[in-house]
């Protein structure tokens, strides 16, 4: 969007109190557009030399497209990469720039510039693997990661069915070369600046870059539907830049400009603007169709997490449970510890500190490091129901119990545990419902469950609302008949 | 001569500085119902949960069949097996386990305490819940039952382990004039069987028929 200052009466009186402060044009235009800094240099980053302004080639681009416009200024705008096309949709910015790729879903969707900058798909391997693999072929049965949302993400999904290897999907470019020298996954499939950027910070070791690409694919800027007619301003820009040499300028200042960009530069100043439509697109319902299996295999994971996890929070619930009414005074300090610690700390954290954290110690699977941070964490909550629930007993069945002869193992076993169960059964339920959604935070670890799919999804197709309906239809359709069967173990064991 | 089951001698309680039982001695001769009586807070129920090792005393001695309770905590469960064997307990409230029904109440200790097959504790079960006239109730739950019979479920509860002294807390708290007679019939047969009753009741007319009754102040 291009921001018009129109100032008010108050913004008026302002600016003449301050003129000597605010020294720039009242009528100034600013394009306003959107990156993710996260995503680090060359791209967007923050200046470490002033950490409030971004630098990177993105940055400069949109700057000289911002002076194309006649605008005076670009305004940068934080936003999570994966989330660039919806924000642009909404308003939230005019110009999305910042390593965006150009797809056929991304053109039917939305308003798309014309490529300015080519990138090449790169396998990383490690070393002693150089020899041996060169191509996608070569990693059948091998886990292959990428950032998920990305055209690198589609290919390995394409190549999982012809063949045969493991897609692995992270939130971020950083861990997956991390992972791929410490050998949890056995290739990285990402563009060539990335994994060049990956290489120079590891000092060029590690790992190496297959010199062969897998794919070739092209950066653009993206806008939203109704900004034709700027999105075509913006060509113009980039066209103007291509040929008076300062695109190349920029990309050679921050070290990508290789001949490819020149040819790409060549093919596009050629082209009508008519030519770069994509293929056609399927329909809204063949997409549905097209997905429905990979969701398929999400939901199943989802359950798996959640059922595993669950059945470790029961097991570590009820020995903290235990340890903090019939333990010793250390015991209950240490089980009171380690309630409250968990209970304190975001599980975001504790995934990060299991998967990453104790990556140096022990290299745990990241399912395995999933169900266990679920687990524990859940652990302390359900240690918190089950002691509650064990409280809740009448005091007198136990004393009555232990006039009888029972021993104390006996009287949990028999007669405090079985009636502890069902007071703990709702809040039991209740929490494996939470735990059902919960267990979309394991994505940050690269496990792919529905709510990550669904978001790969929506992606790829620019909208929310069919994966988003299909999405909750799906938890509905496993967390309802969980609660209708609690309901029922109520029934059938409420005291009459 | 006659020789005591239970004797109790100069036993004190006593909470929070506050007195709750000062001197009391009691003997309870085999084959022989006691009531206690007195108004409610004098410590009838503290005497019985003492006695049944429920709770500590602060001086005096209980000797159960020759099994003695010193003042002090209680002892751990590990050493009161020669006591929970000899005495049975029954609560005011009947402490019924809420999740059982009326016969496993009755067979959970004869299974897992007495190591008796479920068949024989089944029928066990089933004789005492027929002499105390509720044998039809057995797959009752507690919260099925009235008063009047999860009282006398309680009763077979503690009857099962064939206990030699039976403690009973207000019995007829939850009982109408009729049934309080026919509990004190039922108590008297237990007793001809030689079984000591140690009845702590405000009850006057129930205590009556008691063959001794001791009033604390």
């Amino acid at each position: 969007m291009i921001i018009r200052a129109v100032p008010s009466q108050v913004c008026r009186l302002a600016l003449c109190l301050c003129t000597s402060l605010l020294a720039q044009d009242r009528t100034a235009r600013v394009l306003v557009w959107g990156g993710d800094a996260e995503g680090g240099a060359p791209y967007v980053e923050a200046d470490p030399a002033n950490p409030a302004r971004v630098r990177g080639f993105d940055v400069e681009v949109a700057e000289r497209i911002a002076r194309g416009l006649g605008d005076r200024s670009a305004r940068f705008v934080q936003v999570q990469w994966s989330d660039i096309d919806l924000s642009v949709e909404r308003g939230d910015f005019a110009l999305g720039l910042s390593g965006v790729e150009d797809t056929p879903a991304r053109r039917a969707q939305h308003a798309v510039t014309i490529p300015y900058f080519e990138f090449r798909e790169v396998l990383a391997v490690r070393p002693a693997d150089a020899g041996r693999i060169h191509s996608l072929a070569d990693l059948r049965g091998r886990r292959v990661a990428t950032l998920g949302s990305t055209i690198a993400y589609t290919i390995l999904l394409a190549a999982r069915d012809s063949t045969g290897l493991i897609p692995i999907s992270y939130d971020d470019d950083v861990h997956p070369y991390a992972d791929l020298v410490q050998g949890r996954i056995d290739a990285v499939l990402l563009d060539h600046i990335i994994a060049q950027r990956a290489l120079r910070r590891r000092g060029g070791v590690g790992f190496v870059i297959v010199p062969q690409p897998v794919a070739v694919g092209h950066y653009v800027g993206v806008l939203a539907r109704a900004d034709s007619a700027l999105r075509d301003s913006v060509n113009a820009v980039l066209r103007e830049a291509m040929r008076d040499g300062n695109l190349e300028q920029i990309f050679r200042r921050w070290n990508v400009w290789d001949d490819s960009q020149g040819a790409l530069f060549d093919r596009v100043l050629r082209a009508s603007t008519a030519a770069a439509a994509g293929a056609p697109l399927p329909t809204g319902a063949a997409q549905a169709v097209a997905y429905l299996p990979s969701l398929a295999r999400a939901a199943v994971v989802t359950l798996l997490v959640s059922v595993f996890s669950m059945a470790l929070a029961v097991i570590v619930g009820l020995a903290l449970a235990s340890g903090r009414l019939y333990g010793s005074v250390w015991l209950r300090w240490l089980t009171t510890l380690y309630v409250e610690v968990i209970r304190g700390t975001p599980l975001l954290l504790q995934l990060f500190v299991i998967y990453y954290g104790l990556a140096g110690v022990v290299r745990l699977p990241a399912f395995l490091a999933a169900v266990l941070a679920l687990g524990l964490n859940y652990a302390a909550y359900e240690a918190e129901i089950y002691r509650g629930a064990l409280e809740a007993v009448p005091r007198v069945q136990l004393e009555a119990a232990r006039t009888l002869g029972f021993t104390e193992m006996q009287i949990l076993g028999l007669i405090r545990g079985p009636q502890a169960l069902r007071y703990a059964l709702a809040p039991m339920t209740n929490d494996f419902v939470a735990l059902l959604k919960d267990s979309a935070l394991v994505s940050v670890i690269t496990v792919v469950e529905l709510t990550k799919q669904t978001a790969i999804y929506a992606t790829n197709v620019g909208s929310w609302i069919v994966p988003g309906l299909l999405c909750a239809a799906v938890y509905l359709a496993m967390s309802l008949p969980l609660a209708r069967l609690a309901r029922r173990l109520e029934r059938r064991w409420r005291v009459a | 001569m006659i020789t005591s089951l239970l004797e109790i001698d100069r036993l004190c309680v006593r909470h929070d500085s506050r007195d709750i039982l000062r001197s009391l001695s009691l003997d309870v001769a085999r084959g022989e119902i006691v009531a206690l009586m007195g108004p409610s807070g004098v410590g009838k129920t503290t005497a019985l949960r003492a006695i049944a090792a429920l709770q500590p005393f602060d001086a005096g001695a209980i000797r159960i069949d020759g099994f003695a309770l010193a003042p002090g905590p209680v002892p751990p469960e590990t050493r009161l097996g020669p006591l929970r064997r000899r005495v049975g307990f029954v609560f005011q409230s009947h402490a019924l386990f809420e999740h059982l029904t009326a016969r496993d109440n009755i067979t959970l200790a004869l299974r897992h305490v007495l190591g008796k097959p479920r068949a024989e504790a089944d029928a066990i079960a089933q004789a005492l819940l027929e002499s105390l006239d509720v044998g039809a109730r057995a797959e009752a739950k507690p919260g099925q039952l009235s008063g009047g019979e999860a009282q006398r479920v309680a009763i077979a509860r503690a009857l099962a382990p064939d206990p030699a002294l039976l403690l009973m807390d207000e019995p007829t708290a939850a009982l109408d004039p009729a049934r309080r007679n026919a509990l004190a019939t039922t108590l008297r047969a237990l007793c001809d069987q030689g079984r000591s009753l140690l009845v702590a009741t405000h009850d006057a007319e129930f205590a009556a028929q008691a063959d001794r009754v001791v009033t604390l102040a």
